[in-house]
């Protein structure tokens, strides 16, 4: 026997279906935006009184220093070689990988398969197993303290993922447009640089973003191989400042909101394009 | 016929050639910045040195090996990694599936809820160990300042101060980051799904619930293993947010292996037993891997 459905007991179960998962999504809300309130609000306060006024109580009065004090100890500094270095790093890594995946998708010759089952078996090869040696190799080349010790260990780290995903998307462009630039006349260089790479922008730009993203924030290999403050990048800016005023929890709380804001502004103007570029990397490894 | 053979073998020198050029630059990099100090970690992890290239190098054979095995702190280190990686798979990737199923089941007109519930992913692990550091204070911190409130006279709760729980506050913390990882994944799960399988779930009487619970949440089925894989790697090499927020204390209650490799290499110099736990955290990591993969590749295959 069919059960007879109710339709005004559906619509009521249904509802009070809703109320529960609206109320649990609030609930939610709460948790992942509090901590961005915290972090704004107690930026706005001065530190003498975070003790007496307790963390819950708006700043009274607002206080606006703690701006331009991080910004005059040098936040500028941080951000603009952080930007210098991971342009560089993405340039130079979207190029070589590029370079990498079109043979790995275009070509067949021997030592294909190989070659593409061990870049892809890098892709989960944890930085630290390599991390003595290559501070070693970064000491012996005298670049200790230099802002250009990240750029190896950058776009190395970054090439077995974007090798991986432009091998495939490489894959995916009808060999009918190679056939008919081969009838014209055009080998495998010119292939590449007028049919290939520009057919594959999509696919660069994704990566760009996500590995932009990763190296933006990349501490391990900065943080061992840079020790003055003159050439620290911002992801390290926080320990610095910390370093120096750790008592001083609004003025961190600052340098954080400071540091966040870039990514925020760009989730902002992007929005659906940065979460897919950082989703990038959900592949299977 | 000879002659196209000719043209033919050609092709392929040619071919060969160009592949050579295209690939050089990302072989060698990857060989002087991966293989090769892969390699050099299982070789140094044979010395006693404080890793200054001046520095007198001594041969120790597999001592460093032997010391690890029986490091009860590197096991308890490597016991913290595998909690981490249980949690995270049992609270993120639930978590993240209900609020992508909630965003699936209710439209555009949620669209806040996913711009506010992925704000924490935009933020840095450097970040998130800070925030969490002066959130989680017993000194101007957010909980604290919440008991306050609630029970009238000043309170402090000590969460990263005491063991075990300083663990448990570190795992709550990685997962705020990373469920909006895991929401933005399933909701590409969920749009991948073909809509004429709603439309004829629809026509065969299934309300949306139905449908969530008996056609879609199974048709993710390979995305969750590729989740659990990306969890487990990530949990098993985790280090910045740690590093940040308690630098594997209080009394190595949140030591990982990553923390604790870094710890004895670079502020112990202790560079042939830091190597020594670099290639233990390899091997561990690797073979977890592997296991996990054929664990799963044996089930799809019924």
């Amino acid at each position: 026997m069919n059960k007879i459905i109710n339709p005004q007991r559906e619509k009521t179960k249904s509802r009070i279906a809703w109320t529960v998962a609206i109320t649990l999504a609030v609930i939610w809300v709460v948790v992942t935006v509090g901590p961005f309130i915290f972090m704004v609000v107690n930026s706005f306060r001065d530190k003498k009184m975070m003790g007496r006024q307790g963390v819950l109580h708006f700043p009274d009065p607002w206080y606006f220093q703690n701006y331009p004090d991080v910004i005059s100890n040098g936040f500028f500094g941080y951000f603009f070689r952080s930007l210098f270095i991971v342009s560089i790093s993405l340039i130079l890594m979207l190029i070589i990988s590029s370079f990498a995946a079109y043979p790995l998708a275009r070509m067949k010759f021997k030592l294909r398969g190989f070659l593409y089952a061990g870049i892809v078996a890098m892709m989960s090869v944890p930085m630290h197993v390599t991390l003595i040696p290559v501070y070693q190799m970064t000491n012996q080349m005298g670049l200790i303290n230099n802002l250009f010790s990240l750029l190896g260990p950058y776009v190395a780290f970054a090439l077995p993922m974007s090798v991986f995903i432009l091998t495939g998307f490489m894959m995916t462009i009808p060999s009918e447009m190679e056939e008919a630039a081969r009838i014209d006349g055009c080998n495998k260089y010119n292939m590449f640089f007028r049919i290939i790479l520009p057919l594959s922008k999509a696919g660069l730009s994704t990566l760009a973003i996500y590995n932009a993203v990763g190296m933006w924030n990349e501490f391990a290999f900065a943080n061992t191989f840079l020790n003055d403050i003159r050439v620290k990048t911002l992801p390290l800016a926080l320990g610095a400042f910390k370093g120096e005023h750790s008592q001083d929890t609004p003025l961190i709380l600052t340098v954080l909101t400071l540091s966040a804001l870039p990514t925020v502004v760009m989730f902002i103007i992007f929005q659906d394009k940065l979460v897919k570029g950082m989703m990038a990397g959900a592949v299977k490894g | 016929m000879a002659k196209l053979q000719g043209m033919a073998k050609r092709d392929a020198r040619s071919t060969a050639i160009a592949a050579t050029i295209f690939l050089f630059p990302a072989v060698a990099l990857l060989i002087v910045y991966m293989v090769y100090p892969i390699i050099d970690t299982f070789l140094i992890s044979r010395l006693k040195w404080n890793g200054f290239y001046t520095a007198e190098k001594i041969n120790v054979g597999w001592d460093n090996w032997k010391t690890l095995i029986q490091d009860e702190l590197f096991w308890n280190s490597f016991l913290h990694n595998v909690i981490l990686m249980v949690c995270s798979i049992l609270i993120q990737i639930p978590l993240g599936m209900a609020l992508a199923t909630f965003l699936d089941a209710s439209g555009r007109k949620s669209n806040i809820f996913k711009i506010l519930w992925f704000l924490p992913y935009l933020m840095s692990s450097v970040a998130v160990g800070f925030l969490f550091y002066y959130l989680l204070a017993t000194n101007g911190g957010l909980i604290s300042g919440i008991a306050t409130l609630v029970n009238g006279k000043r309170t402090m709760v000590d969460l990263l101060g005491k063991n075990p729980h300083a663990l448990y506050a570190v795992i709550g913390v990685v997962a705020w980051q990373y469920t909006p990882f895991y929401m933005v994944y399933f909701i590409a799960g969920y749009s991948n799904i073909d809509t004429s399988l709603y439309e004829a779930a629809v026509i065969d009487g299934a309300n949306r619930r139905q449908y969530i619970f008996k056609v879609a949440i199974p048709l993710l089925g390979p995305i969750f293993k590729t989740a659990c894989t990306m969890s487990l790697i990530g949990s098993l090499k985790y280090f910045d947010l740690i590093w940040n927020m308690t630098q594997g204390g209080p009394n190595h209650g949140t030591e990982l292996m990553a923390t604790y490799m870094y710890k004895t290499s670079f502020q112990k110099f202790n560079m042939g037993y830091g190597s020594a736990i670099a290639g233990g955290m390899f091997i561990l990591i690797t073979v977890i891997a592997l296991l996990f993969q054929k664990v799963f590749v044996v089930k799809e295959d019924y």
